[in-house]
């Protein structure tokens, strides 16, 4: 007979504290919206409160911008366009991205704790990977400015102008890098709205940005929820909509803007399938789920999401996976040891909780580890589901959470369609080691990006962005630049 | 006595066969006043049989050799310009003179091998081996978009119409395309080349008739990946825009303009019809191997 081993994780695997510390940054009481190089009261006259979804507590209030505070928006950056930043050499503007990065360097602990306080995310995350790709995003656009001819030949390129920017709560910092390091690099200037849970890394990059001195005008950044993003798309001054959201609001913007000459990308919603075949590595396999679908609580829109088992390998798979999910830490997102943080609303909490009662009322199996959690601040157990079908809208829909719809699969061909049968093409992963398998795999799987034998992994050098319904576009890598070009 | 000459019926071209239009209607196209021929004028019908068709024949398109697409491309070249004269005449029946005519189909044949030329070289100009910061191979290439559906200049019966059928197909596509309306003929005809030339049935398919009462289905259809409107109609275009929402459709818009240009022979125009697909593997690390081998 087999012997098993279980791990009694209750008893051992109680980490002491270990808190990152907060006292070597201090966070303002407000946020005044960052327009034409100052920090200016909005217009609006409305603030709203910040919170630490960990704690429910008020971090700061912050600026929400109306139709007049964005029509100074963009107006600053149609001055700044207009004057300084299209008559600067490609090499000089790269200059000042390069001291954005420097800067972001330079202050990055302060910026992965207000991440982390803000946002719920585990501090291990916001530090080792939010912040420093952050940077590495402005490092390597910048070095593109002074080269852009060399990214299409034979073409005769310009810059759109003033670029709308839109950004979802899941990787704040992050995302305004990949949003405003090509758009700067290929010339445009900028009115970029955080999101409304989300804002107070964007108000830090702000001041990076004076330090930088950078000419006014040439990033403006705001906030409000999505009126505010409205009042950016259908501003007509503006060339531009670069937006990362859901695929229902991708969709209302698209709306917006159709029969006008804005030039847009979206990086939208996704469904992600994770294929896990009997001759993959399982443990290394087990690890690539985890961080598929339980990386920042879930909430990435290339999450891990649905997992597609080999028949012959599901037993195996699912007690490991249960396992690995007994030993995540779920608590304090300032805790170095921490894998799972905070859900990063009341409202996202109440998304995903709803997902799990329809998953439940659809029949599928519901696996959570029993771990504690803390009494204030929004939380989610890493959950799993078995016994799921392709029609389950666990299986369908974007959940943004950590949750994991499992199913198995028997063959190449099937798994192939199972894959595929989503409107969504942002990412898929596969677990295999057999190479002639793989790239039948990576080349059949219609997604954006393909992650073999990995999962998860972002790249400032390394195109991202969807098929289908996941949105169009890339940003990251030199087919990053050409959303923020036009050629003649 | 004089032989009574043989009438061609202009009929439609779905995935690789020649059905009327399966509505029985027709619009005469007519040149100085006089009808030419009767068209048939396409139904939505015709144009839902012919996405499936279209969309039957994508994998098996995109998944051919790229060297085995250059060919069939070039075999198109091959079996147009034997068949020059045919269609000298249905341009010049079209009201275009007999030089003009020439040129026209001269350079829709040099367009084909120019197209040719790119199938099994876009992807090395489009494709990046990306240098991440980790152990990973990472790689990007372009994949085609799948299904096209076009709206064919309206002025450029024959050279405007294979110029947007090359930039689609030889990137591993498959399209449906609306002819020009009152320029036609050469469209449907251009059809029997394709039939003749070892383009898998579907790969391209050839409705005749009115933009107007076809747009909504062109746009909105879910099955349909990208959407190439040749023209300027801007209401035309605001509501291709909107209607393409739906699936998020690609919408390429091309103006149209004078086809004996250089400008429309470019590997961009094949890139509008690609997507970009990254790959991430990683790289073993074997701690104390050391440097350099």
């Amino acid at each position: 007979m087999k012997k098993t081993h279980t791990i009694d994780f209750s008893s051992d695997w109680n980490l002491a504290p270990a808190p990152e510390n907060t006292t070597h940054f201090k966070l303002k009481e407000s946020y005044d919206l960052f327009i034409n190089g100052k920090f200016v009261a909005p217009k609006s006259g409305k603030y709203f409160d910040t919170i630490n979804p960990a704690t429910e507590k008020v971090l700061a209030k912050v600026a929400e911008a109306n139709e007049a505070d964005i029509d100074s928006a963009v107006k600053a950056a149609r001055k700044a366009y207009d004057t300084t930043w299209s008559k600067l050499s490609g090499k000089e503007r790269g200059k000042y991205i390069y001291r954005i990065a420097r800067i972001i360097q330079e202050r990055a602990r302060e910026f992965a704790v207000v991440e982390t306080l803000n946002g719920g995310k585990a501090i291990r995350e916001s530090r080792d990977v939010d912040i420093p790709l952050a940077a590495a995003h402005f490092f390597y656009y910048a070095g593109w400015a002074d080269k852009l001819e060399y990214a299409f030949p034979n073409r005769k390129l310009k810059a759109l102008g003033v670029a709308g920017q839109i950004i979802p709560w899941n990787f704040p910092l992050l995302m305004a890098a990949w949003k405003i390091a090509p758009a700067l690099a290929a010339g445009n200037t900028v009115v970029i709205k955080s999101s409304e849970t989300t804002p107070l890394t964007l108000y830090l990059l702000a001041e990076v940005i004076q330090e930088a001195g950078l000419p006014a005008g040439v990033v403006n950044i705001v906030s409000g929820a999505g009126l505010t993003g409205s009042h950016i798309v259908n501003h007509p001054d503006v060339n531009k909509i670069a937006f990362t959201g859901s695929t229902a609001v991708g969709k209302i913007i698209m709306k917006a803007i159709a029969g006008t000459s804005k030039k847009s990308t979206m990086e939208l919603g996704g469904k992600a399938a994770n294929i896990i075949f009997e001759d993959a590595a399982l443990d290394q396999a087990v690890e690539g789920i985890v961080n598929g679908i339980f990386f920042n609580q879930g909430h990435v829109c290339c999450a891990g999401s649905r997992l597609y088992v080999q028949e012959s390998v599901f037993d195996v798979v699912v007690q490991k996976l249960k396992d690995r999910m007994n030993s995540l830490n779920v608590g304090d997102p300032l805790d170095k040891n921490t894998d799972i943080g905070a859900i990063n609303s009341k409202k996202q909490l109440e998304t995903i909780n709803k997902y799990i009662e329809i998953g439940k009322q659809e029949g599928a199996e519901m696996y959570q580890p029993t771990c504690d959690l803390p009494s204030k601040g929004f939380w989610c157990r890493p959950t799993l589901f078995t016994k799921v079908s392709q029609s389950n809208r666990i299986s369908q829909e974007e959940i943004f959470g950590p949750v994991l719809a499992i199913q198995t699969f028997r063959t190449v061909d099937e798994v192939i369609e199972k894959a595929n049968n989503t409107p969504y093409g942002l990412s898929a992963g596969v677990w295999t080691d057999k190479g002639s398998k793989i790239f039948n795999m990576t080349s059949q799987l219609r997604a954006g990006v393909v992650w073999a034998n990995t999962f998860n992994k972002f790249d400032p050098a390394s195109p991202f962005g969807g098929y289908k319904e996941s949105g169009f576009g890339r940003e990251g890598g030199l087919h990053g630049l050409e959303p923020y070009l036009k050629f003649e | 006595m004089s032989r009574i000459e043989v009438l061609k019926t202009y009929k439609i071209y779905i995935g690789g066969s020649f059905p009327r239009t399966e509505s029985g209607r027709y619009y005469p196209l007519i040149v100085n006043k006089k009808t030419v021929a009767n068209m048939c004028w396409s139904s939505v019908k015709d144009f839902r049989n012919a996405v499936v068709a279209a969309r039957s024949a994508q994998g098996g398109w995109s998944h051919k050799t790229a060297y085995n697409r250059c060919q069939i491309l070039y075999r198109i070249a091959e079996v147009l310009e034997g068949r020059k004269a045919q269609f000298v005449e249905e341009l010049e029946l079209q009201g275009i003179t007999k030089s003009k005519a020439q040129q026209e189909v001269d350079l829709s044949i040099d367009r084909l091998i120019y197209y040719a030329g790119w199938c099994d070289k876009y992807t090395q100009l489009f494709s990046t081996v990306n240098p991440v910061s980790g152990s990973f191979f990472n790689f990007s290439v372009p994949e085609p978009t799948g299904v096209v559906s076009v709206f064919a200049p309206q002025q450029s019966g024959l050279l405007g119409f294979v110029t947007q059928i090359a930039s689609i197909i030889s990137g591993g596509n498959t399209c449906v395309i609306l002819a020009s309306e009152q320029l036609a003929l050469c469209a449907v005809t251009f059809g029997e080349v394709l039939a003749t030339s070892d383009v898998p049935g579907g790969v391209v398919n050839i409705l005749t008739g009115n933009q107007t009462e076809l747009v909504t289905q062109f746009a909105a259809h879910k099955d349909v990946n990208a959407i190439l409107y040749c023209g300027k109609d801007s209401e035309m275009i605001a509501k291709i825009q909107d209607l393409a929402i739906e699936n998020l459709k690609r919408v390429i818009l091309r103006e149209d303009s004078d086809y004996f240009d250089d400008k429309h022979e470019s590997p961009y125009l094949i890139f509008d019809f690609q997507e970009i697909k990254t790959t991430w593997h990683p790289i073993e690390v074997i701690a104390g191997a050391g440097a350099g081998y």
